[in-house]
């Protein structure tokens, strides 16, 4: 990897964390500051964070959801850019805390520029700070689950993709309905477990049919979802965050314990 | 069980373990997806038809009361009738009145998912007047007395066995030797059955997919031709719309016509478009005497004034049932409600209630398909999130999940607190799954480990790591 | 039940509260007099720009591709014998259902003088019936039938076997197109009791999603293009 980025000319970027990277896979946010300093970027990452507030807004509960909001744009404003390894996270303050807060006359135009400087790893890797190849080497095929709010929200879709085409060895193949939900949606999984295991169910389908021994994702949400179903399935292969393979981290054994072991 | 959004958890899981229904929904879900994905990469304007779109049913709905009363000085002008419902229980007894004040004993139906949602049949039924569905999938759920699963294709839940056998039970004067195991058989047979109803029904009711104000004009898009039979051979035609239904001009319509076949089954055009227009003229060798259009409120004017106005874009294509994980997996039944799917999570809320459809608005991951298929770009989830709100608002008992959430939302709001909390609960979990890196069991996480493992933090929390990281940087 | 009168005044009356809108609002009852009046077109796909030989091409494709049978002949006489044939190729007996259009009536009839012409609404023994179409819109092969005592509806719905006749110089591109040339007919905000858009033979995927013909409507489809485009 590069040299440590100039401290003067580098653009300031807040790593919002995540809660699940937090709790679940530290290993993520590691992988992630050291993919942001391979491209030229200052990091740092507020100790005062906790989530985006995505499990109260989803809920239903609008007050919870703005008190948090108003957190987060306080610990964030100050960066460049706030960065996080998730599309449901930079979904939620690019697009929905402008609408919580707009009839909020100290927040409002906070959230806009937050909303405007937010932004999920891999597209902001590749489409701000020009950072479209990494080196590094992880041999096999590979397949790739877009999340929704990375597809939908945020229209990410090639990023991942072209830093994955630079990885020695990998092989992306597609797969067959590749805009498919995976069933987790938050509190949907705990609140209706076995419609949300049919559909993970015929993600996995289409996993397999790819035939690839390994499925990434840029959301932990939707991997935490997979794996716990191919686990509970008995099945073979390996899941891992993108950014543990982009940044060449991926010593730490895979989620759930899943795969063979590298 | 009852047919009611109420029991949607115990029909969805019951739905989920039925194997018939199962193979079904398969042949669904791969089925449409392709079939509007390949229309659309066949039209380049489709996008900018789909804005267009959205702005003519905008459009209209601002000026919904003056489209109404153009539409209904046109189709006076054309010898035809408007009359106004203001629900249900008024739809049911005008159409009953028409039906009576034109002698009519034997009525044929086009398929009308409005005349499902005012319980139209069993009305006309109890006074003595025979109803016969004639779109072939309204055909079979009458026979089978159920209900539609889908808004566009009502027996995507039934395979062909299952059709035959129907047929065999309800067709008792046909020879049984004969063959039905093929399905062009099955369709030559209900052709063959409904023929003589379609002559002898002295009234028609069909629904209306538009109602042109322009010209005064009902419109229904259909592939079998039955619709047009009905409206056509008996009598008396009866149009049974809501208001919503409202398009300013043939032009609009034409729009909407671009973009609701291939949202619906990947057709460019349905095989039959029929504007029909009043009775028959002097002119007309054929067509009713007497055409009456009847339009329901029932909650319409309600949504134009709240948060739900833009469900009233809605132009009942189906592609979001047919792109949504959760209808593909447990099919339309499990929602007990005329509108299942995305569109019924919005809509029957607001027909039925939030006290009875409360399970609906949380039946959705989220996950937008619904909203980025829908042809007039309504933003669904986004509706079904303002009914959880209100749901939430309204301090409801049954949400066990409040009291988790709540907890939830005051540890994220105290850092400190979220750290110790955080630690403690990686650190536990971590310990409790040892090397094997995954949990068949949780305390209180049985909700997930019923269908799948909980894979193990791990150990420590990114924020302890990081911040012995810096430290030791330091030193 | 609420009284009729009471049921308009009560529903339009909430319509106008939710919308905040006043009865008499000048500027909103203009904009809708003015979509009335004008009826602005929205987008009409690139295909439908197509003209000519090239139209009809077109025309036919979209046809063929929802189920049609579609034949094009230069000359009133090659009709006739197109006409005829069908009725063999479908093995029906030479009896047609048709009405009293001038045009079909013109067709030299003489060169198939076995074809048994009946004349009105169809009846449920009639097996083949022929109409002429006012005009079509290429875009998605759909053709335009007006309803009246030149062209019953009913021919359309009753046989299994309709043969649906155009002069090649009718076809238009678009909808749009299609429309004013029936309001040239009839004049603005004016149609007659029933225009049917066909576009291929009755068809149903109700049962398993499989295609099969012939549910209601007609089991065959025929569209005879005549003439110069």
């Amino acid at each position: 990897m590069t040299s440590p980025p100039d401290a003067q000319q580098a653009p300031y970027v807040g790593l919002f964390v995540t809660c699940l990277v937090d709790l679940f896979r530290p290993s993520v946010g590691f992988a992630a500051i050291k993919l942001l300093e391979a491209g030229g970027a200052r990091v740092e990452v507020p100790g005062t964070q906790t989530c985006c507030g995505q499990p109260a807004y989803n809920s239903g509960d609008r007050r919870d959801a703005i008190a948090i909001a108003r957190q987060v744009i306080e610990t964030f404003e100050r960066f460049d850019y706030v960065v996080a390894p998730s599309g449901s996270c930079a979904g939620i303050l690019r697009l929905h805390y402008p609408r919580l807060l707009a009839d909020d006359p100290d927040f409002a135009g906070r959230a806009d520029l937050l909303a405007g400087k937010s932004f999920e790893l891999t597209s902001f890797l590749v489409d701000v700070l020009g950072l479209t190849a990494v080196d590094t080497t992880f041999p096999g095929t590979v397949t790739y689950h877009d999340s929704c709010s990375s597809l939908r929200e945020l229209h990410v879709r090639d990023a991942p993709r072209r830093l994955l085409s630079s990885v020695a060895g990998l092989s992306l193949v597609e797969l067959a309905d590749s805009e498919a939900c995976c069933g987790f949606g938050g509190a949907f999984s705990v609140k209706y477990p076995e419609i949300s295991a049919a559909i993970a169910d015929t993600k996995l389908r289409d996993i397999a049919g790819t035939g690839a021994t390994t499925v990434l994702s840029g959301d932990l949400g939707c991997l935490l979802e997979i794996a716990g179903r191919l686990a509970r399935e008995r099945k073979a292969i390996e899941v891992r965050h993108v950014a543990e393979v982009l940044a060449g981290m991926t010593d730490e054994p895979a989620i759930a314990g899943s795969g063979q072991g590298r | 069980m009852a047919y009611s959004p109420r029991n949607f958890k115990k029909a969805s899981v019951r739905a989920l373990k039925d194997p018939a229904l199962q193979r079904a929904l398969l042949n669904v879900k791969r089925g449409f997806i392709a079939k509007r994905e390949s229309a659309k990469a066949n039209l380049p304007e489709f996008d900018t038809l789909r804005e267009e779109a959205r702005a003519i049913r905008d459009h209209t709905l601002t000026h919904l009361d003056l489209y109404l009363e153009t539409f209904e000085r046109k189709v006076a002008d054309s010898g035809g009738r408007v009359h106004y419902a203001l629900n249900a229980t008024d739809a049911r007894d005008i159409v009953l009145r028409l039906c009576q004040e034109a002698n009519a004993k034997r009525v044929t139906k086009g398929k009308s998912m409005v005349s499902e949602e005012i319980g139209l049949n069993a009305h006309l039924q109890a006074s003595g007047i025979e109803v016969v569905e004639t779109d072939l999938g309204e055909y079979i759920v009458q026979m089978r007395r159920e209900h539609p699963s889908h808004i566009i294709a009502p027996i995507i839940h039934l395979n062909k066995e299952t059709i035959e056998r129907d047929f065999r039970r309800a067709h008792t004067k046909l020879p049984p030797q004969r063959r039905l195991d093929q399905t062009p058989a099955l369709v030559a047979e209900a052709r063959q059955i409904m023929r003589e109803k379609f002559l002898a029904a002295e009234a028609g009711i069909t629904g209306a997919n538009f109602l042109i104000a322009e010209t005064g004009s009902s419109v229904i898009v259909t592939n079998e031709g039955n619709g047009d039979l009905t409206a056509t051979l008996p009598r008396t035609h009866i149009v049974i719309a809501s208001i919503e239904k409202l398009v300013p001009t043939l032009e609009d319509a034409s729009v909407l016509l671009r973009v609701l076949a291939r949202s619906a089954t990947g057709q460019d055009i349905t095989t039959y478009t029929t504007f029909s227009t009043g009775p028959r003229r002097s002119s007309d060798p054929d067509g009713p005497s007497a055409y009456h259009v009847v339009l329901l409120d029932n909650g319409r004017s309600e949504m134009l004034g709240n948060e739900f106005a833009d469900m009233l874009r809605c132009i009942r294509c189906g592609a979001c049932l047919n792109h949504c994980p959760v209808y593909g997996a447990v099919g339309g039944h499990a929602y007990g409600s005329v509108y299942p799917g995305p569109m019924g999570a919005v809509l029957t809320p607001q027909l039925q209630g939030i006290d009875r459809a409360r399970d609906l608005p949380y039946a959705s991951t989220f996950c937008g398909r619904c909203e980025a298929v829908c042809p007039v770009a309504i933003p669904l989830p986004d509706m079904m999130r303002t009914w959880r709100e209100r749901d939430f608002a309204r301090r409801n008992p049954a949400l066990k999940e409040r009291l988790a959430l709540r907890l939830w939302a005051f540890a994220a709001k105290r850092p400190r607190l979220y750290r110790v909390l955080s630690r403690t609960a990686a650190g536990m979990l971590a310990r409790q799954a040892g090397r094997r890196g995954r949990l068949k069991h949780v305390a209180f996480l049985k909700a997930w480990t019923a269908t799948r493992d909980l894979p193990s933090p791990q150990g420590k929390t990114f924020h302890d790591l990081y911040t012995r990281q810096q430290r030791s940087k330091r030193q | 039940m609420t009284d009729p009168g009471e049921a308009r005044a009560e529903i339009l009356g909430r319509i106008r509260a939710a919308l905040g809108a006043e009865r008499l609002d000048r500027a909103r009852r203009s904009a809708v007099t003015r979509r009335l009046e004008r009826h602005p077109r929205g987008t009409m796909p690139q295909r439908a720009k197509l003209s000519g030989d090239q139209r009809v091409g077109l025309f036919k494709d979209m046809l063929a591709k929802q189920g049609a049978d579609v034949s094009r002949v230069a000359t009133p006489k090659e009709a006739v014998g197109a006409i005829a044939s069908y009725l063999g190729t479908c093995n029906l007996p030479p009896r047609l259902r048709m009405g009293a259009d001038s045009v079909l009536a013109a067709l030299p009839w003489r060169e198939a003088w076995d074809i048994e012409r009946s004349f009105g609404a169809a009846q449920a023994g009639d097996r083949a019936s022929l109409s002429r179409a006012t005009t079509a819109a290429a875009e998605t092969g759909t053709l335009f039938l007006l309803s009246g005592r030149d062209n019953p509806t009913t021919l359309c719905f009753l046989p299994e076997a309709h043969t649906i006749l155009i002069a090649a110089s009718d076809i238009a591109g678009s909808y749009e197109e299609a429309w004013d040339r029936i309001r040239a007919i009839f004049g603005e905000g004016s149609l007659p009791r029933s225009v049917n858009l066909i576009s291929g033979p009755s068809r149903t995927a109700d049962i398993e999603q499989t295609i099969v013909r012939g549910a209601h409507g007609p089991r065959r489809l025929h569209v005879l293009i005549v003439g110069a485009a």
